[in-house]
């Protein structure tokens, strides 16, 4: 009998491979301008290829593999469209998309040569009130309208899979970037690690074939979506919380004050020591929690397990890295040293998806309300 | 074995046997309601001995199944949801025995594991003194050789069940004028024997489940020595690796149990509306699945001496039950304040004030952060 939560050697040697290249190849202080080179090699390691499935051009693994990718993408802030494009739009298709889509899009996506972005509620959630685009008949085709202000997009995502309000409910339609209509401004954001766009959308035509949503299909899809996104961002998280935890041993092993390691004082241990205790425990419940979901059916039921992972690693990484700048000194304060970019990321992080609160709201309604 | 019809044989047998004289101990006994029947659960532990369930995660040339760490869990999610009752002779079952395994001589192990596993003999541990607590390496009680037998003199203290017990397992010095870890010898001794006087301990609940054993010229005999004279550091510590890991898993999977009483409690009285209430509500519960995520990555083939990221088991269990303590008695608010007979809220008041005790035993809070930085973290002294 396998235990779901102790890794395979394969899995153990994806995350070798990625932990190497990524060492090697991190960009989070290096120009905008090489992140391209940094994605090509990514798409070249056939990493935006892991979840979709062979015959549409993929390696067919689950959400473990892509956990652990995310988690060493996050250990080293690695700025990549990977998480727009793979972890949102293609988790949209797949779980949302109908078959004609998913043979349009999922193969160049896979391929890495484009990237996409999603669009839903503002924070990238499933809240269909909350939907402000609108998208109407138009002849054969559509016509979209709206705004989305901030888009997880780093300017080069060559679509986006957007949730539209319709005459008659709600789909989700593929909208090129240089459609006429679409106008994409970067915007001026804290974490630079994580650039976002806002995208305008005026009159922008779309033609018959632009609805990609699979009948019946939206609502189901998108809430999975959410919840397949929430968890792998966890394990991102968790990869940050690691590696806050990792420089700040680093760090309180070498500076030395009255005479001997800051780090061998009893008051930074137990700081250390509780940090790792958050960080392996919201690690234990990433790894239970996605070796779970590819089987979990049912929405609240996926929710739920998924707000274990997604409550934990989002406090967690919020914690190390605040520890982090703390237990750093006056050099966890300066823009040179990295505890800062973990600080900025982790408050990025704690936002988008659906807070921590969101979550656990989910939880305890499942528990009290529909007991 | 298939987990699904490992666990409905687990549950089969629990709907045969855990009714009729047994059925009031249901959801009883364990740390916190030690006094609950004690003679009755005796019973239960030799009923579930006559089932195979008695060290069944022992190895099976030393007659258990070898269950591995995925059906152990099986089990205890088995037992708890059909309301097993808190285990009498778990200290034997899951401390003394793997050590026993592990370090024991085949003399030693045929001995003392069939009593164990037969659920005829009842075991406590000899750790702690009046002097010796986290510093648990200054211990003073002595022992020495004396013909034939070893003779003991001294005091433990907290010394949980003893009073319910056949044998005591003991830590003391046989090298006079050793300090620390040197000269220590891990013994075991007979209660029922003149020279030992059990008093029992009154706790924060009132009641006594814990004890101070006085030792006069005690004796044993000297096959009853594990490892050699003056390594009992080394087994200490090994019997302890066993308490902060794996063997507490039965008692954890109690806590599913509580959690769902709280859960019912919140819907009773109305906390369930209290926005803040909601959210801690939640956040047990969150902790909770991540504890048997934390069991299933941390223990899996786990026989004592383990992987770094399980030095934090221990720590992230005890505090997760004892916010649930105080989460429990906020729920019930002010009806807590009054004892009762009442299942529910005697079980929560329990957690509330036992739970106080499990970041404290087998290693506190602040010892077991020390133990992650210096071991896991590699952290200098």
């Amino acid at each position: 009998m396998q235990n779901a939560l102790l890794l395979s050697e394969e899995q153990l040697a994806l995350q070798d491979t990625a932990a190497a290249f990524l060492a090697e190849f991190a960009n989070a202080r290096k120009p905008r301008d090489e992140d391209a080179r940094l994605w090509r090699r990514i798409a070249e390691l056939g990493w935006p290829a892991v979840q979709v499935p062979e015959n549409l051009g993929g390696l067919d693994m689950g959400a473990v593999e892509l956990a652990l990718l995310m988690e060493e993408m996050g250990r080293r802030l690695i700025r990549s469209p990977y998480f727009a494009s793979v972890v949102l739009a293609q988790t949209a298709l797949l779980h949302a998309g109908g078959a004609v889509a998913q043979e349009r899009f999922l193969p160049e996506l896979a391929s890495g040569e484009v990237t996409a972005t999603l669009i839903l509620a503002p924070g990238l959630v499933w809240a269909p009130d909350a939907i402000r685009i609108e998208c109407r008949r138009h002849g054969d085709g559509w016509v979209m309208s709206g705004e989305a202000p901030q888009v997880l997009d780093d300017g080069s995502a060559a679509m986006a899979f957007v949730a539209a309000r319709t005459e008659d409910g709600f789909g989700l339609f593929h909208v090129s970037a240089n459609a006429p209509g679409v106008e994409r401004s970067p915007l001026d954001v804290w974490d630079l690690t994580r650039p976002q766009c806002a995208w305008r959308l005026r009159n922008v035509r779309l033609d018959p074939g632009a609805r990609v949503d699979a009948p019946g299909k939206l609502e189901v899809g998108l809430a999975r979506t959410v919840s397949l996104a929430a968890l792998q961002l966890a394990a991102e998280q968790v990869g940050g919380a690691a590696a806050c935890l990792d420089m700040t041993l680093a760090y309180t092993k070498e500076r030395v004050q009255f005479g001997r390691p800051v780090a061998s004082f009893q008051a930074v241990k137990h700081r250390c020591a509780e940090m790792m205790v958050r960080l392996e425990t919201a690690r234990s419940a990433v790894r239970g929690v996605a070796a779970s979901v590819d089987c979990q059916e049912d929405a609240q039921a996926l929710a739920c397990e998924v707000a274990v992972a997604r409550v934990l690693a989002s406090d967690a990484y919020r914690y190390c890295a605040q520890e982090a700048v703390q237990l750093h000194g006056g050099v966890g304060f300066t823009w040179e040293y990295d505890p800062q970019l973990h600080f900025k990321r982790a408050q990025w992080g704690s936002q988008w998806l659906g807070t921590a609160s969101v979550w656990r709201e989910r939880v305890a309604t499942q528990l009290l309300d529909l007991a | 074995m298939n987990e699904t019809a490992f666990r409905a044989e687990v549950a089969g047998w629990l709907a045969r046997e855990l009714k009729g004289e047994f059925a009031c101990l249901r959801h009883r006994g364990g740390p916190g309601d030690e006094e609950a029947f004690p003679t009755l659960r005796k019973a239960w532990e030799r009923k579930m001995a006559e089932g195979g369930w008695v060290g069944a995660a022992w190895p099976q040339e030393h007659g258990g199944r070898g269950l591995p760490l995925e059906l152990q869990l099986a089990f205890h999610e088995e037992y708890v949801r059909a309301g097993g009752p808190g285990r009498m002779g778990h200290i034997g079952e899951t401390l003394l025995a793997p050590t026993l395994i592990e370090l024991g001589t085949p003399e030693q192990q045929r001995r003392f594991l069939p009593g164990i596993r037969a659920g005829r003999e009842f075991w406590c541990q000899g750790y702690s003194e009046p002097g010796a607590g986290s510093d648990l390496a200054a211990i003073t009680t002595r022992c020495w050789q004396d013909g034939d037998v070893w003779r003991v003199q001294g005091q433990k203290v907290w010394t949980s069940l003893a009073h319910e017990s056949d044998w005591i397992f003991v830590i003391a010095r046989s090298t006079p004028g050793s300090v620390g870890r040197e000269g220590l010898t891990f013994l075991l001794m007979p209660l029922d024997q003149p020279g030992i006087e059990i008093q029992p301990i009154r706790q924060m609940t009132g009641e006594a489940e814990f004890n101070a054993v006085f030792f006069d010229g005690a004796s044993t005999d000297a096959g009853c020595i594990i490892g050699k004279p003056g390594e009992g550091w080394r087994v200490a510590m090994a019997l302890l690796g066993f308490e902060r890991g794996a063997s507490t898993l039965g008692q954890q999977m109690h806590f599913v149990h509580e959690m769902q009483v709280v859960v019912d409690a919140a819907i009773a009285t109305g906390a369930a509306f209290d926005p803040t209430l909601r959210e801690r509500i939640a956040d047990a519960w969150i902790g909770l699945r991540a504890l048997r995520h934390n069991a299933l990555r941390m223990l899996a083939g786990n026989s004592g001496s383990v992987r770094p990221e399980s030095l934090m088991y221990k720590y992230a269990w005890s505090n997760w039950h004892r916010d649930l303590g105080q989460l429990a008695m906020d729920v019930l608010g002010t009806a807590g304040d009054v004892r009762s007979e009442d299942d529910a809220v005697r079980r929560l008041q329990q957690v509330f004030f036992f739970s106080r005790a499990d970041t404290i035993y087998a290693g506190t809070n602040e010892i077991q952060l020390n133990i992650i930085a210096e071991r896991a973290l590699a952290m200098p002294r």
